[in-house]
């Protein structure tokens, strides 16, 4: 395990914050002093828990002061954020794979309370069988709940993400909770230079967490949650939508004031666009794989191919403008889902279907094709999506949509009728398995 | 008439209230069964915690028929939580109060953290929430759990704590089966106590006896660190009487020494009451037939059915090591009796037929 670098009291740090060699859950870590977050709630599962790891030894070493509560169970574990933001507390939680499903109903009612509590999924590959590596599918099951959902790439990313998760959440026009996803072992556990920033400044980009006339204190006798049925639950579930629908202003706002406090470089707070600009083909995926994608791009790009890369920044609320606009003059685009979603639209991943979806209503729209890769933490190489490249270019010469989803990396013939259809007494094409 | 007492007076721990506030904290208003002794138990904990008190209440009866939106009865701060998270919903909370006092966010004073849970929530799918709040010893706070013995907002079916036997929308009596309800109920007061020694106060009560429940709230609320108390509540709908023997069949069970009063503060076991009387020889247990006969999920008990549960109440005052609390037999090293099987079982409780008891070969 890598050790968080012991950082001097504020008062010993430069104006303008430190850097530091820092792992993606340890720089969480420090956004989590940074923001004096009040009560956080672990149970372990890897690869997100070395955030609580890293948050314990600061707590012990008295640079930070929060109620850290080690829960029986990760239901518990989100109960217990839930109850501590209703008191007006600020909340940290997290989890990676089936861990983040155990804990499903309490993720569930946290955000249909609108309760702003921060989460970090690790993410992870679902049981059964038992795996460490990356898989979306974790993160991506609450994504009609009212969570708030970004996709991490780097450990600055998650360092200033953490800070603009808690100042979006916590915005009275939001009080949704958010999920920052993390590439497992990929991102959680692999150092890269982050720049620290100084807590003055945190202070005074995320104003103090208050929950107004829902703080769950004597003073203020409310009854939280009472039971409503037809009567009144499609109101309050419209009130979440509405809440969804103003994050993207906030959210927009909140990374403008981000770039002026923090004095970082102009950037679109939904996609990251590398690229872009004169493509005719695009691949878009989330979170590591855009540092892939990237230097795919780079490489396609000296060879003289017109590629570019989207990555989505924020799943919920999704995109749709910016791919709009990104999309809408490219020839073709490879969706790369390091998800999946059984029997779903084209056999595809969630992240096609999504995509797919928003560019329908555009009069021009590009081909569409779906691709499933790195499941399970297997890698995602250049070569592969340089391979992925090929394929949408070889379906776009042929001038009409080909939805039919091709699995990257993966042993065994890309499709077997044999498979397919479920005739396994005919043998396959080709003979044996490849 | 004088004027109610407007706060609690300082209550020195264990000794007998005699002085009660006229403020009702649990209010009309809610839509509880007629006879519902679970709502007298919230309204007898709500009174006695007073109004610097924060509530969770797992899902179930106290909160479908309680909390309708627009018609609250609580005039305390009131939560719903989960039905598993009773455990977790009070360190949630407690949690949240301790880290924003120790800041200064808030202002620094006692505020009781109250989460209450059903034999359901509680002792069955939220029992290891109570098992971690109870170990948690940061955090005062205290989990009462109501026991009606069923799930009894979803149509009466069988939770672990429903006494041995008994017709639930699950368990029914047919023609082949009589019996189909075999868990003895599950001891939670006593599984907590046994359990954390670092817990500071156990308890077990009635909704028939107010003041023992009172004492024993306030008695858990004043000694802080993690506490928990529960309370037997019958239920006219799931267990079949008519409403006007709420009362009484909560006293029986205390009679027919099926329900224990007894509490334990600091690793200190003491009964109270009627119970007392019992563990001390100066009254007599009633049969368990009194009990049993006036409730309809008993109806369909055999006289071996009644005898078997009598032997098992027995058992557990002449055998156990503390008397209505804890098994563990009192026996000299070396001999191991039987307990008593259920009907149809005494010759193989193993095997699948025996298994489904109840059912004469």
């Amino acid at each position: 395990m890598t050790t968080t670098q012991q950082t001097a009291p504020d008062a010993a740090t430069a104006a303008s914050g430190h850097e530091e060699i820092i792992t993606g859950c340890d720089a969480v870590a420090q956004a989590l002093r940074l923001l004096d977050v009040d009560v956080l709630a672990g149970y372990p599962i890897r690869p997100y828990d070395s955030v609580m790891t890293a948050v314990s030894k600061m707590i012990a070493n008295g640079q930070m002061d929060a109620e850290f509560v080690i829960a029986e169970s990760e239901h518990s574990q989100f109960e217990i954020g839930k109850h501590a933001s209703l008191v007006g507390a600020r909340a940290f939680i997290g989890s990676s794979g089936v861990g983040w499903m155990y804990g499903m109903e309490a993720l569930v009612v946290t955000a249909s309370l609108r309760l702003p509590v921060v989460a970090l999924v690790g993410n992870r590959a679902l049981d059964d069988p038992g795996a460490f590596g990356v898989e979306h599918n974790d993160a991506l099951m609450v994504r009609d709940t009212g969570w708030l959902l970004y996709w991490v790439e780097s450990a600055q990313e998650a360092l200033d993400t953490t800070l603009l998760a808690y100042r979006v959440a916590e915005d009275k026009r939001v009080m949704l909770p958010c999920a920052l996803s993390m590439d497992g072992a990929f991102l959680t556990h692999s150092q890269h230079i982050v720049q620290v920033p100084d807590a003055a400044l945190v202070r005074r980009f995320v104003p103090p967490y208050d929950l107004g006339d829902r703080r769950f204190h004597p003073d203020n006798p409310v009854s939280i949650a009472p039971q409503f049925n037809e009567d009144w639950v499609m109101e309050a579930r419209r009130q979440s939508d509405a809440a969804m629908r103003r994050a993207r202003g906030v959210i927009a706002e909140a990374t403008a004031d981000f770039r002026r406090v923090f004095g970082r470089e102009e950037e679109d707070p939904f996609v990251d666009a590398y690229r872009m600009d004169d493509a005719e083909y695009a691949l878009l995926g989330m979170g590591t794989v855009g540092m892939v994608g990237k230097v795919a791009v780079d490489r396609m790009r000296a060879a003289g191919r017109k590629v570019g890369f989207v990555r989505i920044k924020w799943f919920r609320p999704f995109p749709r403008p910016e791919l709009r606009s990104l999309l809408g003059t490219v020839k073709g685009v490879g969706i790369v889902d390091r998800d999946y979603s059984f029997g779903s639209n084209s056999h595809g991943g969630v992240l096609y279907t999504e995509v797919a979806a928003a560019l329908y209503p555009e009069p021009r729209r590009p081909v569409i094709v779906p691709f499933i890769a790195g499941l399970g933490g297997r890698e995602v190489s250049v070569d592969n999506m340089q391979e992925i490249e090929d394929v949408v270019e070889q379906v776009t010469a042929r001038g009409e949509q080909d939805p039919t989803c091709r699995w990257i990396g993966v042993r065994g013939p890309q499709s077997d009728p044999r498979y397919d259809t479920g005739n396994l007494s005919e043998p396959a094409e080709g003979g044996a398995r490849r | 008439m004088t004027a109610p007492e407007l706060t609690i007076p300082d209550l020195e721990i264990n000794r007998r209230l005699t002085v009660l506030p006229m403020q009702e904290y649990y209010t009309p208003g809610h839509r509880t069964c007629q006879g519902c002794e679970s709502a007298l138990v919230m309204r007898y904990m709500a009174k006695v915690a007073g109004p610097r008190t924060l509530v969770t209440g797992t899902t179930g009866c106290m909160y479908v028929a309680n909390t309708s939106y627009n018609s609250t009865p609580w005039a305390l701060p009131w939560a719903h939580t989960q039905l598993g998270s009773a455990g977790s919903s009070a360190v949630g909370t407690a949690a949240g109060l301790k880290a924003l006092m120790r800041k200064g966010k808030i202002p620094d004073e006692p505020i009781n953290v109250i989460a209450f849970c059903s034999d359901g929530g509680g002792g069955d799918m939220g029992l290891a929430t109570l098992s971690a709040a109870m170990q948690d010893t940061r955090y005062n706070l205290l989990i009462l759990l109501y026991d009606n013995e069923s799930y009894a907002n979803t149509d009466i079916q069988a939770s672990g704590m429903t006494p041995w036997g008994a017709v639930t929308a699950f368990t029914p009596s047919g023609k082949q089966r009589r019996i189909t309800h075999h868990r003895w109920k599950k001891n939670v007061p006593a599984l907590l106590m046994a359990g954390h020694p670092t817990g500071r106060y156990f308890a077990n009560t009635s909704s028939g006896f107010g003041m023992d429940l009172m004492e024993k709230v306030r008695t858990a609320l004043d000694v802080g660190g993690p506490t928990f108390v529960q309370t037997h509540d019958p239920c006219p709908k799931g267990w079949d009487y008519d409403p006007r023997m709420s009362h009484e069949l909560a006293v029986l069970a205390v009679e027919c020494g099926i329900t224990v009063l007894w509490d334990c503060l600091e690793g200190e076991l003491r009964y109270q009451g009627l119970t007392r009387q019992q563990v001390e020889g100066k009254a007599r247990r009633r049969p368990v037939a009194d009990y049993l006969r006036r409730q309809g999920r008993f109806a369909h008990f055999a006289d071996e059915d009644i005898d078997f549960f009598q032997s098992r109440i027995d058992e557990m005052w002449e055998d156990w090591i503390l008397p209505g609390v804890l098994r563990v037999n009192q026996t000299p090293f070396g001999r191991f009796p039987r307990a008593a099987s259920p009907p149809g079982n005494s010759e193989a409780p193993a095997t699948p037929a025996a298994a489904v008891g109840g059912g004469r070969g």
